[in-house]
């Protein structure tokens, strides 16, 4: 039996207004090659200059994932020749990066377990390669786009973990809004090294490298089908061969690279255009002291002040924007479980629908509040309500409106609805005495009648109960 | 000898740049030259002198997060070889 060893990196764009080194906007999607300037195109003579942004963003990611922040730390070149990378070198760091040895808790079938993060450091994003006919087209807006590396040990040990790790680090990176994680958009980005080793050995077997992934559930894929490809290798008694794989989406497999990769020789050596950093305890407290709110954190006082399930809490907190919704909400109309239910059911299928997140769908926390009153009033059904939350996103209307011009509340005059029932039960002689008899289903017949004599405005619980009583009288 | 042709063929290759052999013969000697140079550095007395990463006595030099000018995109295109739809055009790049 083998075991597998996994170790992530992952490269977070980090959300500034400018470059990490110079003073071009940090944008996705401006025109080709619009962002760019004599530094981040390398031109000669021209020098760059740390954003405090971003090395500010670096040291919150860093301090959040437990990190020891180094009180020296400095940029080196890293040598190597692409087309997306004018200078012939990356703006990276090599031997003093900004953090080391921390670690990110996650949760694995109830479960807790610690993967150590290696280390955190800063560096500069390559341009975008097109594919096209002929040629390949280059747009250098991304180009010194602020990066942060985040490398764990390979101490991850199923693609699962794999996976939670990702979606907790996603969450605090964008709990801290340092980087909005978008992995369709690039700003996340995860490759992975697997390798297997026979249970109880010391040494770690050969890794192969998996790159092109898009999204987590692709890293996850990916390497439940390298293990699979590894283990069958090894039980024929070949060996694996370290190289760099491809995942390929469509076809679900991972492929060698076509270009033979030469043994990489990057040339580090300290960059000499930027000096080093110092930072002092007071410094790294004073970041620490303002880290806002993490998931974790969030996620415990959730269950305590709102006694909500762990279920629900989890779902509400993966989005700090739903999170924050949801206290709003509380605060208007304390019905915590009434309000996670609506944003866990048909809020979050009214987002997804819409491709939209909570902000910019338009509905503020007493419009739903509202809402949910009504149905927990039971002045309207659940159902109705879902069709009021539907219409009022479609429109300029207000809750109360729709609910008026659909002509959607529930009876709630016991009279009207005694009326109703009487009128059922004289109709339908056959039913109730089915129902004397014994037969439960006549019951729910019955009930039906008077939802449709109601037009449905009846509360099906309610005329349940009045017309049990009315049968044990007749 | 402190570097050989193979290294020297070595080093010119990982910066992409080719050298017939009167410029192999060329540059090892002068590169030669370099190390020999280097090699005398190293036996200086560095014992009272501080490590540093950095030739000037300055650190922490930031800037703040405001935006400046970028180039135009015509004018960037003018350092391209070749240029179609505002980008830069390269021979095809394999993955
Ligand atoms: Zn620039």
């Amino acid at each position: 039996m083998y075991e597998t060893v996994i170790g992530l990196e992952v490269h977070a764009q980090l959300k500034t207004r400018t470059k990490a080194f110079c003073g071009c906007l940090n944008e996705f999607g401006a025109p080709a090659n619009t962002r760019t300037c004599p530094v981040c195109l390398g031109f000669p003579g021209s020098l760059p200059v740390l954003n405090e942004m971003a090395f500010e963003h670096g040291m919150k990611a860093a301090l959040a994932l437990n990190c020891q922040i180094q009180n020296f730390t400095k940029f080196d070149r890293k040598h190597y020749f692409y087309p997306d990378l004018p200078k012939n070198y990356q703006i990276s760091q090599y031997d003093l990066p900004l953090a080391l040895d921390g670690g990110l808790k996650i949760k694995i079938k109830d479960r807790e377990k610690t993967i150590p993060v290696k280390r955190v450091h800063l560096e500069e994003d390559a341009g975008k390669l097109i594919h096209e006919g002929e040629g390949s087209l280059v747009d250098y807006n991304r180009a010194g786009v602020p990066l942060l590396e985040i490398v764990t040990e390979p101490e991850i040990h199923s693609p699962d973990e794999a996976y939670e790790y990702l979606s907790e680090l996603k969450a605090i990176l964008k709990y801290l809004e340092v980087s909005d994680c978008d992995m369709e958009k690039g700003s996340l980005r995860c490759d992975a090294n697997i390798s297997l080793r026979l249970i109880g050995a010391e040494k770690l077997g050969t890794k192969t490298e998996l790159k092109n992934m898009n999204s987590f559930k692709a890293v996850r894929e990916a390497l439940n089908y390298e293990i699979k490809r590894q283990t069958g290798i090894l039980e024929s008694g070949q060996r694996i061969i370290q190289e760099t794989l491809l995942w390929d989406e469509v076809s679900a497999k991972t492929v060698a690279m076509r270009s033979k990769e030469e043994a990489m020789d990057y040339r580090y050596f300290t960059e000499p255009d930027l000096p080093g950093f110092v930072l002092t305890e007071e410094k790294i407290k004073a970041v620490k002291d303002n880290l806002p709110e993490l998931p974790q954190a969030l996620k415990q006082r959730f269950i305590r002040d709102y006694g909500l399930s762990d279920y629900d809490v989890e779902i509400l907190a993966q989005e700090k924007r739903v999170a924050d919704y949801f206290e709003a909400c509380f605060k208007i109309y304390p019905q915590a479980k009434s309000i996670s239910n609506w944003l866990i059911g048909p809020l979050s299928y009214e987002l997804n629908s819409r491709n939209l997140d909570i902000q910019s769908l338009g509905l503020k926390p007493p419009e739903l509040t509202t809402l949910i009153s009504f149905v927990d009033q039971d002045k309207i059904s659940n159902l109705s309500a879902k069709e009021v939350l539907t219409a009022r996103l479609n429109s300029k209307k207000t809750v109360e409106e729709i609910i008026q011009e659909k002509d959607l509340l529930q009876i709630c005059d016991s009279g009207e609805l005694s009326a109703i029932i009487d009128a059922v039960i004289s109709a339908n002689q056959k039913s109730v005495q089915d129902y004397s008899s014994g037969k439960a289903n006549a019951l729910m017949f019955l009930v039906g009648q008077v939802m449709r004599q109601s037009k449905g405005k009846a509360n099906p619980k309610v005329a349940q109960e009045m017309l049990k009583e009315k049968l044990t009288n007749v | 000898m402190i570097i050989s042709k193979d290294d020297v063929l070595k080093v010119a290759n990982l910066a992409r740049i080719e050298l017939n052999q009167e410029e192999l013969n060329l540059f090892s000697g002068q590169l030669e030259s370099v190390l020999e140079f280097i090699a005398k550095l190293k036996k200086a007395d560095v014992s009272s002198v501080k490590p540093m990463s950095h030739i000037l006595d300055i650190q922490n030099v930031l800037r703040a997060d405001i935006p400046g000018e970028s180039l135009p995109n015509a004018l960037v295109l003018k350092n391209a070889p070749e240029s179609l739809k505002g980008h830069f055009r390269v021979p095809k790049v394999i993955e």
